[in-house]
């Protein structure tokens, strides 16, 4: 037990360094980047002089640099007044968090999806290791891996919204509608989008839980389960796929963090779901530097928080890892 | 010596291959799998087809640099001359629509993107660069990897714990969002930036090579420093160290030989990702910059013509899906052939 909270504890002060560094970094990118006028940067496109010298005066760009650093800081956590020199002076911040909901509808359906799809194709294809089955869903899976995920946005979007719209996907109205306000239209907006975020995904995960369960198969433990006489089904349940959840949990944890800290902004985009990535999208054709900052930063933020669940709560499950 | 060999590849390999150079075993294996082989087939025919485009390109000759507006241009289609924007179509029937593919190679095959440009030969020019851009920021990046993972593995200590945390630190950002950041503040720069004596300009190709060399280094690192580190204990390197062997000697011809396995099995896979990679900056318009395009910029400008001309997007894309299986397939067989006991494990 204290070797668990010992653990916690370390893990905790080595992701606030982490975090620390990280707001480093983006503001060595954005401010120190050589050649680079900060003020030029993060005032927008062909920004006028009067503007350039209010951003120069806000940021504190005269004065030195910790200085800078916490002016920028502070704007982003404390006191949230962070703007957009290309939005009219829109408050950056409150922006993202109401964002935020939208990215984590998307993405915890396509989890779902994904987790779901990946465990049936994982162990069909263990199971059915030499038949011609195993190769077949082997290379889909690796199709999936291989098929840029906005691409496939686009081909979803030619069959269900242009080729079949008339006959089998009528009722398919792409778009984000609150859950609170129709759970019925939040599923119908949001089910292609789930399913082009999780084809990625699922060849991935049932690749690693293919060849997870092939390597537990030879363990000991298996075979004593099987010497003493439980069933196939009863093996692989409560045996061989129990073990291999381990690695599979620690991957969902860190891509479930990843996807909901910036990575979902392909499918967003070409689905045109105003999301956290859609945000950033859309600063990024204004060249809006201080929006994309913050978004940065906060989807930093929120991949390392997840990369540390994930090690503490294996560390609680899996003793051996514990003194890294 | 050959009772050992035989041990270890009575399922691999006939008898007759004992005692040849691991290198050689390897390509006999790699060369047993036919899959891994038509992977390797198809994506040589790919970098030569787009290599290959001012050969098609030639045949355009009429219609001037091939990745230039062309909006009042005509070409023949069905034995007709007929303009390459064409009035109305579409949903709507308003404005203009570029020609769709007349599958006719030479007039427009694929059809035009809204610029009129002939699709088929952005879709070779595209591939040029990216597949450029993934091969060469495969390469650096593995590079520079390996050295750093060499330095790490072999000097051990604070060397190692330092360099060990850069590269979490670089694993934590997130891929694409570190991309975006150091791409946009170039691109804010229109007359380019200057690095030392270096300028470096938004619109080259360098750019997202370097980007994407960057952001993939600790995915090559770790694994190779884990290979240092046990190679470092070997028996051959304290030998070596015994006869006097400087540092310099010992990383470069003692343990490089015996990691660069690792590196070569990587190599393929993150050549597929880089390129996945490029597509999704320049889809993001964070990538290849215009005057140039590249498969991921093309889908970006194929998305307001999806609906009247998907061909457009497709075209790219499916180019995209085909590069990217190839390389995965054959990263695979690599993978197989250079270490066969992982898959021996397996059985």
């Amino acid at each position: 037990m204290l070797a668990v909270l010992t653990f916690i504890v370390r893990r905790s002060l080595w992701t606030v360094v982490v975090m620390f560094v990280i707001t480093v970094v983006v503001f060595f990118i954005f401010f120190k980047t050589p050649g680079v006028d900060p003020a030029r940067a993060l005032a927008g496109r062909d920004p006028s002089p009067q503007v350039l010298a209010e951003v120069r005066q806000q940021l504190g760009l005269n004065r030195p640099l910790w200085i800078q650093y916490g002016i920028m800081m502070k704007k982003i956590f404390i006191t949230r007044n962070l703007v957009s020199y290309s939005d009219q002076g829109e408050l950056i911040i409150p922006e993202i968090f109401a964002a935020a909901p939208i990215t984590l509808s998307l993405v915890f359906g396509a989890s779902v999806i994904w987790v779901v799809a990946a465990i049936v194709m994982g162990v069909a294809a263990a199971r059915l290791r030499g038949t011609i089955y195993d190769p077949v869903l082997m290379i889909l899976a690796l199709i999936g891996l291989s098929t840029p995920v906005f691409w496939l946005g686009q081909v979803v979007i030619l069959i269900t919204q242009v080729k079949l719209h008339s006959s089998i996907f009528s009722w398919v109205q792409l778009g984000y509608t609150p859950l609170t306000q129709s759970p019925v239209k939040w599923f119908e907006g949001l089910i292609f989008p789930w399913i082009t975020l999780s084809i990625l995904y699922i060849g991935l995960y049932a690749r690693v839980l293919r060849a997870n369960l092939l390597e537990v198969q030879n363990e000991d433990y298996v075979r004593t389960a099987r010497a003493k006489g439980l069933s196939e089904r009863r093996v692989l349940l409560r045996h061989t796929l129990r073990t291999s959840m381990i690695t599979f949990l620690s991957l969902f944890g860190l891509d479930f963090g990843a996807l909901v800290g910036g990575g979902a902004i392909l499918t967003e985009v070409v689905f045109g779901i105003h999301g956290v990535g859609f945000l950033t999208w859309e600063s990024l054709t204004n060249l809006d530097l201080p929006t994309i900052m913050a978004v940065v930063i906060y989807g930093a933020f929120f991949i390392v928080l997840a990369n540390a669940l994930v090690d503490v709560a294996y560390a609680w499950i899996d003793p051996r890892v514990r003194p890294t | 010596m050959a009772a050992i060999a035989e041990q270890v590849s009575t399922t691999e390999l006939r008898p007759a291959a004992a005692g040849r150079n691991p290198w050689a075993l390897a390509w006999r294996r790699l060369r047993s799998n036919r899959i891994a082989l038509a992977a390797l087939g198809l994506f040589i025919l790919i970098v030569v087809v787009c290599l290959a485009a001012p050969l098609y390109a030639h045949d355009l000759a009429h219609i001037g640099n091939p990745l230039s507006p062309n909006l009042n241009g005509t070409t023949v289609a069905n034995g007709k001359v007929v303009p390459i924007m064409q009035e109305g179509g579409g949903i709507l029937h308003l404005g203009e629509t570029p020609i769709g593919p007349t599958w006719s190679l030479g007039h427009y095959f694929l059809g035009a993107d809204g610029l009129g440009r002939d699709v088929a030969s952005l879709v070779l020019y595209g591939g040029r660069a990216s597949l450029q851009i993934g091969l060469a920021s495969a390469v650096i990046c593995c590079v520079v990897a390996t050295v750093f993972a060499l330095i790490a593995g072999f000097f051990g200590g604070l060397t190692d714990t330092i360099l060990s945390r850069i590269m979490d630190i670089v694993w934590s950002f997130p891929v694409i969002l570190l991309a975006i950041c150091i791409a946009t503040v170039l691109l804010t720069q229109p007359n380019g930036v200057k690095v030392g004596f270096l300028t470096i300009y938004a619109t080259s190709l360098w750019v997202p090579t370097f980007i994407i060399a960057l952001i993939y280094v600790p995915y090559v690192y770790r694994p190779v420093r884990g290979q240092v580190l046990s190679v470092v204990q070997k028996e051959f390197v304290e030998a070596s160290i015994a006869q006097g062997a400087s540092n310099f000697r010992l990383i470069f011809s003692e343990i490089l030989p015996n990691v660069i396995s690792t590196v070569i099995v990587l190599l393929p896979l993150i050549t597929a990702t880089n390129i996945l990679t490029e597509s999704a900056l320049s889809y993001l318009s964070v990538g290849v910059q215009p005057p140039n395009v590249s498969w991921g910029t093309i889908i970006a400008d194929g998305q307001d013509l999806l609906y009247t001309r998907p061909w457009v997007s497709l075209a790219p894309g499916i180019m995209i899906v085909l590069t990217v299986l190839a390389l995965n397939v054959l990263g695979d067989g690599v993978r197989d052939a250079l270490d066969p006991r992982a898959k021996l494990r397996v059985k």
